[in-house]
């Protein structure tokens, strides 16, 4: 495929920056004052940028595989040069230039040579991923075995658990001093189902949510108790339904092909952090297939973590999904050329489809807190009018409404999504589940241009 | 079933008859299946929570709508181009950044400074705001009072329909400047209300708005109450005069120099001076010219002119009521210092005919005897500022590129800064600029801040090459520190190519120091 690569907008290249300070300091860099030597091709930008030293430093990204490289001691993700470059390059053509084929200069084009030959070695050489990974395929069976014993282990502990809990009654978790969660939490971390963990820990912050806590602790009780079952049953269960299961678990698997070849869209890109990891999801979404794909990377707490895509436009890529129903959980593979201009949202659906959506997911992944969905047309209202209890995003000329998830959304992307209404509607990118909708991106009537809401 | 059960509904499949059920499952669950045994065992209690909890989920439904806002109005201005609009992003996400980190300013440039000048380019060229920044933009107004009136105006109807969706945004729904209140000056009965029963702070921008209006008006419904106002009060109240002051206000003024309170007496004083017509300055003037004459007997070379100063002997009781002040700060004798004030509340225009029809700038220039030239000068800085004579401060002035502060004769920084104030805006910064390139920019601080913003174009250049000129000869960056921090907010944005011969040369480590190599950063 030859496809010609596009100049990103700024907004664009400031999607890529690890956190505001970067974003701050590469703007301040986007100006030509101190670059030199710098230019781009097809697929690469290069400049020399003036630092503290003498020397200056060397930044060179590869715009079409995502990668930076910066001579400078800083451990960000790109980098504020290589933000500064990209800004430099997406405003001005003269101080960037385009250069002709095998014009790159040597300290550029050594790295880009490097990165491409590692890119293709590694393509031949992982030819069938997950089967030629492990040296022993009878060491790993056996390692996967003992694991599924310590989780079977840890799962009859906290079924144990959750019984004697509605034995006694869920009002004891009111109580203060109530420690059991965070105690089982770390047991089901020993027991190597983090999944459970996660879980076991959220429970605990169930009974100081305010009224109504005793019904969403029920549920969420239920819902634990199902996967128990589940994986205690999992022979019983169809493959699909069973590899959920041990994804839901916390029991890694490794994605499995067949790649998926495709224009992918990035929709959203988001950051969550806990005390130790911080986590990134991206949303995709195919033009040509039609499917959405979410991304996962992790960072050390504090730390961005290193995956990042220009939010707003569209790689050439492969996807290899990870197994399990309603799992759109995907590794992201070979990448193809330059990203490219996306043009528009998704097609989308109505409030009620949307919520059909999610409700038909259930029926592969009954854990699934949440689908992606794309409202089109829906009229963001803030709380307040018309008496509306919450934000709601509704239908135009329709009856009906869905809530806006509460404490899922950034309440200044949400005037965000308002302003850019103006009271018509907008189309809406976004996790819908029982709790409501999180918007993620809005797209104003008729136009292409995606505004991030998180 | 969580915070969105309000608003959506579970599908009629099989949920509304299990409501019931669902009720029992959940106090069973919270009693406990000991005290409720009807549920049955705990694991058959979650197995059908699980089922409910599922089918609940995946029926739901959308509720029904509530009341959508009426459309935005068209805004028909032309859209904001790609980099403006990013410009503006920049300097607005710079703003929420600095909150973020409590405000400090560390040593990059704070860019929100520039929003000001931002806003006024955006609203000479007429572009319309881009709907996705006006949260961003309405959040800067709320913060920053200066900001609200160019900030609404570009954010237009559509910032104004958005206000009304927000109350953190109220305060764009009320008059520009934020002054929500006022009824109009011209209703004479609403004003009377309001000076009647108003708060204090709502009576002192009544007035202004008054004052501005006809200022007339204001004085006499200021001396409808005057008798009963408190102290401090007649103070703020009196002070609000200074705005639109004339001949009229005399007899008010005078009655004022009678006043209970000895600050309202000088207040009062220092109005009817500013006044070269009032009896008080006449007054003053006698007294003035009777201390400072003409001495041609000297041994003075040339013709031999020379000014005498024989201070006052005594603060007499008319003095007191003229205010002024008997009693000298501490370390100043008692009669250079009632000498400075008669000379400082005597009309200028009085000297020429005292002076043997000399030009001030003539005046200025004359000889002083026994050393009272500095207090005799000083005098008559504080009168040029208090009578916004320009003639007069121009002489006082002398050129810009006299030293600053050095031979008798010449004024201080701190007078020069005042006596700058009273020029036209094109003079002083012209001014200035000369200043700079006689003296550079270690002394023009103060010089610079009481100049228009933004810059004219041969002042932001003399700042330039100074700061080039600095660089040139290896000053420390720091030492300009206060002159670049100003040059960030007040230089012209159209001169902004001048600092590439700035930032071309690497000097110092970026972002070692405010403003070190680049300027504008």
């Amino acid at each position: 495929m030859n496809q010609q690569g596009v100049r990103w907008t700024a907004e664009q290249v400031l999607a890529l920056a690890p956190d505001a300070s970067s974003r701050k300091a590469g703007s301040k860099l986007g100006t030509a004052g101190p670059w030199s030597e710098s230019g781009c091709d097809n697929s690469s930008v290069w400049g020399l940028c003036k630092g503290s030293g003498s020397k200056p430093y060397q930044t060179v990204v590869d715009t079409g595989g995502l990668g930076y490289k910066c001579s400078c001691p800083s451990r960000k993700f790109p980098c504020k040069h290589a933000l500064g470059l990209l800004l430099l390059w997406a405003a001005d053509e003269r101080a960037v230039p385009a250069v002709a084929d095998g014009e790159v200069p040597d300290w550029a084009g050594q790295w880009l040579r490097g990165r491409r030959e590692r890119a293709e070695k590694k393509e031949s050489g992982a030819a069938g991923p997950a089967e030629t990974r492990t040296a022993d395929p009878e060491a790993a069976r056996r390692r996967a075995e003992k694991r599924a014993e310590r989780v079977t282990a840890g799962a009859s502990e906290l079924e144990q658990r959750l019984e004697d809990l509605l034995r006694g009654g869920l009002a004891a978790a009111e109580r203060p001093g109530y420690g059991l969660w965070e105690e089982t939490a770390a047991r089901m971390v020993d027991a190597q189902a983090p999944g459970l963990a996660g879980r076991v820990r959220e429970l605990g912050s169930i009974p100081g949510s305010g009224p109504g806590w005793p019904v969403r602790l029920l549920e969420e009780c239920a819902l634990l108790h199902l996967l128990d079952r589940a994986w205690l049953g999992r022979e019983g269960l169809p493959e699909p339904l069973a590899a959920t299961v041990r994804a839901r678990v916390g029991v890694p698997t490794p994605p499995q092909g067949p790649p998926v070849r495709d224009i992918w869209q990035v929709l959203a890109q988001y950051d969550t952090a806990d005390a130790k990891l911080t986590t990134r999801r991206i949303w995709l979404y195919g033009r040509e297939s039609g499917r959405a794909a979410m991304l996962l990377d992790f960072g050390a707490a504090g730390r961005a973590p290193e995956l990042a895509l220009p939010v707003g436009l569209a790689i050439d890529a492969e996807l290899t999904p990870y197994p399990g129903g309603g799992q759109l959980r995907a590794a992201l593979g070979e990448r193809y050329g330059a990203p490219l201009a996306a043009g528009g949202p998704p097609p989308g659906d109505t409030t009620a489809e949307a919520l059909e959506r999610y409700g038909r997911a259930l029926r592969d992944d009954p854990w699934l807190d949440a689908w992606p969905v794309t409202l089109s047309g829906v009229i963001p209202v803030p709380p307040g009018e018309g008496g509306g209890v919450g934000w709601q995003l509704a239908d135009p000329d329709g009856e009906l409404a869905l809530p806006v998830a509460p404490g899922a959304a950034d309440r200044a992307g949400l005037w965000k999504l308002v302003a850019l209404s103006g009271g018509d509607p907008v189309t809406v990118f976004g996790e819908c589940g029982h709790r409501g909708v999180a918007p993620l991106a809005g797209w104003a009537e008729g136009e292409a241009e995606a505004v991030r809401l998180l | 079933m969580y915070g969105g059960e309000a608003t959506m509904s579970a599908a009629a499949t099989g949920a509304g008859s299990r409501a019931g059920s669902w009720e029992e499952l959940v106090t069973a669950a919270l009693l406990g299946t000991e005290r409720r045994p009807v549920a049955g065992e705990p694991a058959a209690l979650l197995d059908e929570a699980a089922r409910h909890t599922v089918r609940r989920r995946a029926g739901l439904l959308p509720a029904p709508a509530p009341v959508r806002p009426e459309r935005a109005p068209d805004d028909g201005r032309p859209e904001l181009p790609e980099v403006a609009r990013r410009r503006l992003g920049q300097l607005l996400a710079d703003r929420s950044a600095a909150a973020h980190s409590g405000g400090r300013r560390g040593a990059a440039p704070d860019l929100a400074e520039l929003l000001p000048q931002w806003l006024s380019a955006a609203a000479e060229r007429g572009f319309k705001a881009p709907p996705a920044l006006l949260p961003a933009l309405l959040d800067a107004a709320r913060a920053r009072t200066d900001l609200r009136p160019q900030a609404l105006a570009f954010a237009g109807p559509r910032g104004t329909w958005l206000a009304r969706l927000n109350p953190e945004w109220r305060f764009a729904l009320r008059g520009g400047s934020g002054s929500a209140v006022l009824p109009e000056a011209s209703d004479t009965e609403a004003v009377r209300r309001l000076w009647e029963e108003g708060l204090f702070a709502e009576r002192v921008a009544l007035l202004a708005a008054v004052r501005a209006y006809e200022p007339g008006a204001a004085r006499e419904l200021l001396a409808t109450t005057w008798a009963a106002e408190r102290a401090e009060d007649r103070l703020m109240f009196l002070d609000s005069l200074r705005t639109g002051l004339g001949g009229e206000d005399e007899p008010f003024l005078e009655r004022a120099l009678a006043d209970r309170s000895r600050n309202v007496r000088a207040t009062a004083a220092e109005l009817l001076s500013a006044l070269p017509a009032s009896a008080l300055a006449g007054r003053m003037a006698a007294r003035a010219a009777s201390c400072v004459a003409l001495d041609r007997s000297g041994d003075g070379d040339g013709d031999g002119a020379r000014i005498a100063v024989e201070a006052p002997h005594e603060c007499d009781a008319g003095m007191q009521r003229d205010g002024v002040a008997p009693k000298p700060p501490t370390g100043r004798g008692e009669r250079s210092w009632w000498l400075g004030q008669l000379v400082e509340a005597a009309p200028l225009g009085g000297w020429a005919g005292r002076l043997g029809g000399r030009s001030a700038r003539e005046i200025v220039a004359l000889p002083v005897a026994d050393d009272w030239g500095d207090e005799l000068h000083a005098a008559w800085c504080r009168a040029a500022v208090r009578q916004g004579d320009a003639e007069w401060a121009r002489a006082l002035l002398g050129t810009p590129s006299a030293p600053p502060g050095g031979n008798a004769g010449t004024v201080s920084l701190a007078e020069r800064a005042k006596l700058l104030s009273t020029l036209p805006e094109g003079e002083r910064a012209e001014w200035v600029a000369a200043f700079i390139a006689a003296h550079g920019l270690s002394e023009a601080f103060q010089l610079l801040g009481v100049c228009l913003v933004p810059w004219s174009a041969g002042l932001g250049r003399a700042v330039v090459d100074a700061l080039e000129i600095a660089r040139d000869a290896g000053s420390y960056p720091w030492s300009f520190s206060g002159v670049m921090g100003l040059a960030e907010r007040c230089l012209a944005p159209g001169e902004a190519g001048r600092l590439d011969a700035l930032t071309a040369v690497p000097v110092e480590e970026e972002g070692a120091s405010p403003g070190a190599g680049g300027v504008l950063g």
